[in-house]
């Protein structure tokens, strides 16, 4: 399992229910369940993930984060995860609405736009970024929503959820220094961890 | 009695339910015959068998060698030791389905008249109903002491059993696997029904449905009817592979021979239905076909719940496995997405696989190496779930 998706793991508690949106190889399902006994289940759009996790065991299916959140009722789970997802989905507002909807947490993670070295490459070469977690050009990206930091907290404030927990994660998936300033995690954090929950909802302890 | 046809006189393992079963119709049927096979060892608390529901033309015989043909089981390649569906774990059970022709009652089966003498049903059999199938199939796994199936799978109209089961005896359905299914019978697929029931009807041999007092069987009414529905069984691509336009050659083409005959060749593809249609009459009942055939035309999960197709899930706790083929357009995986997505709106634990395959409707009974390892890792992931070793 990816680092990040232990960090995702440590926002989970035992024994919930979860639905991991893009749920890849089915690894956090699998250590979900097995280790936190929680009812965890997977929408992936790959058909060979959905194969091999179905083919594990796990209860994934082929899906995506624009068109099948929909489905679900309200508060079907305690957690729905995207996992660096959102910058590619079609409507990532829309998006984030159905993940509060059907769920009372939503766990998002996206790689940061406002990385410093992207900033410095746009600024110097006067050209799209490429970086490692930004590697494909700018005509054959899934990549059409990226955002910075700043601009996921703003989108947060205006659609009234309540940011429960945030991290800067470095591209490996380890939790980056960044903790006390929101805009040196911004400059310096490569992707961006978020527990989020409705207004409506009590916190929880 | 039909002297030509063994299938008659054949005896299968059964068991006779004098009560019998109240049917969806109002009728009541009694007494009532299920034959079943099973394989494997039903374990001392019961809790592992894998109930395998046949679709149209299918019949128990799902992994031993079918008594009139000879042939291996339908499903021989997924059910049997240390196979997907394995018989060192599970205790699997295969019912033929009410209304068939293998030993479970149906239009063959005799009935007493009221002069006290015997008939077969024929025509005059009752319409049934899928649900009316897994009643007489739950009938058998309660006589077997059997109070929750570990898995229901099945393909076909067998998935639509499958769903029956599910929405009909919620709490006995651990997991289930409906496979190149769809909640309801679509408007062409009644078609392609109709086609093949009209083809019966046309056969002289037929007699109103009363073919056994003549000794003869409507031949070739039902192999049509077969040839037909086997071409929706396929894919453009599948018959492609196979036969190509190659022509068969070989003489004994009947009456129109000759050099510059209209029909002195014959297409490979042609062969090949003409071979399916006619060994498809040995061994199947053309008032099975009928009763079937409107048993699935019937088939629709949301209009038996005021149109609403979750509702018959509401609050289940079965695991679900949804498996589709991509050439498949007799059951599309658009069909199999709507249930998937009825059963999304209950929150119920939904797998959801589309196998990528060129082998039409029939892939679920031929080599697809991704299929086997779904239904493997789905059964084995629910046998750890419902805390089978």
């Amino acid at each position: 399992m990816r680092l990040d998706q232990r960090l995702i793991a440590g926002m989970i508690r035992p024994r919930t229910r979860v639905l991991d949106v893009g749920s890849g190889d089915g690894a956090l399902l699998d250590y979900l369940f097995r280790n936190s006994g929680c009812d965890a289940r997977g929408i992936e759009i790959d058909m060979r993930e959905v194969t091999r996790s179905v083919a594990h065991g796990l209860p994934v299916m082929h899906g995506d984060a624009d068109h099948d959140l929909v489905h679900y009722p309200d508060n079907a789970f305690d957690y729905v995860v995207l996992q660096r997802t959102l910058q590619a989905v079609e409507r990532p507002r829309e998006v984030l609405r159905q993940m509060l909807r059907i769920g009372r947490y939503a766990i998002v993670s996206f790689p940061n736009f406002g990385h410093w070295r992207l900033r410095l490459q746009l600024l110097l070469r006067g050209r799209m970024p490429m970086t490692s977690v930004w590697s494909t050009p700018w005509y054959d990206t899934p990549n059409i929503h990226p955002c910075t930091i700043l601009d996921f907290l703003t989108l947060c404030r205006d659609e009234g959820y309540v940011v429960q927990q945030w991290m800067a994660v470095d591209e490996d998936g380890e939790r980056a220094p960044w903790r006390r300033s929101i805009r040196l995690a911004n400059l310096f954090g490569e992707q961006a961890l978020f527990l989020l929950r409705r207004k409506d909802t009590t916190p929880r302890k | 009695m039909d002297q030509t046809n063994p299938a008659t006189t054949l005896s299968h393992q059964h068991v006779t339910f004098p009560d019998g079963l109240q049917l969806d119709c109002g009728f009541h049927l009694a007494p009532v015959d299920v034959a079943y096979r099973t394989y494997g060892t039903l374990s001392p608390a019961r809790d592992n068998a894998v109930l395998v529901c046949h679709a149209l033309t299918g019949d128990q015989y799902v992994a031993d060698p079918h008594p009139l043909t000879g042939k291996p089981g339908w499903w021989g390649r997924m059910v049997g030791p240390g196979l997907p569906i394995d018989t060192d774990r599970f205790f699997v059970i295969c019912v033929n389905v009410l209304g068939g022709c293998m030993g479970t009652t149906g239009p063959r089966s005799l009935r007493v008249r009221e002069d006290g003498t015997e008939e077969p049903w024929g025509t005059d059999f009752p319409a049934i109903t899928i649900r009316d199938m897994v009643r007489a199939q739950h009938l058998l796994i309660e006589h077997m002491g059997i109070d929750r199936l570990l898995a229901v799978v099945g393909g076909s109209m067998g998935g639509m059993q499958v769903l029956e089961w599910c929405a009909t005896y919620p709490q006995k359905v651990f997991a289930a696997m409906p496979i190149a299914t769809s909640p309801f019978h679509s408007a062409q697929n009644i078609a392609f029904n109709e086609v093949s029931r009209q083809a019966i009807f046309a056969d002289p041999q037929w007699h109103g449905g009363r073919y056994w007092e003549c000794n003869e069987i409507p031949a070739r009414g039902l192999a049509v009817a077969r040839m037909m529905a086997h071409i929706t069984y396929l894919s453009e691509a599948a018959l492609t592979r196979k036969f190509g336009r190659r022509v068969r050659t070989s003489p004994g083409r009947g009456t129109a021979g000759g050099p510059g005959a209209l029909f002195g060749e014959m297409f490979e593809v042609e062969s090949y239905l003409r071979h399916q249609g006619s060994t498809f009459v040995r061994r199947f009942d053309a008032n099975s076909y009928l009763t079937i055939t409107r048993a699935m035309d019937y088939f629709d999960l949301g209009a038996e719940h005021d149109g609403d197709m979750s509702r018959p899930f509401r609050g289940t706790r079965t695991r679900f496995c949804i498996i589709s083929f991509s050439s498949d357009w007799l059951f599309p995986t658009s069909q199999a997405r709507l249930l998937a997505r009825a059963l999304n709106q209950v929150a119920a634990n939904v797998s959801f696989v589309e196998i990528d395959s060129d082998k039409g409707h029939d892939a679920f009974l031929l080599d697809e190496p991704d299929f086997d390892r779904t239904i493997r890792g789905f059964l084995c992931g629910a046998a750890e779930h419902a805390g089978i070793g």
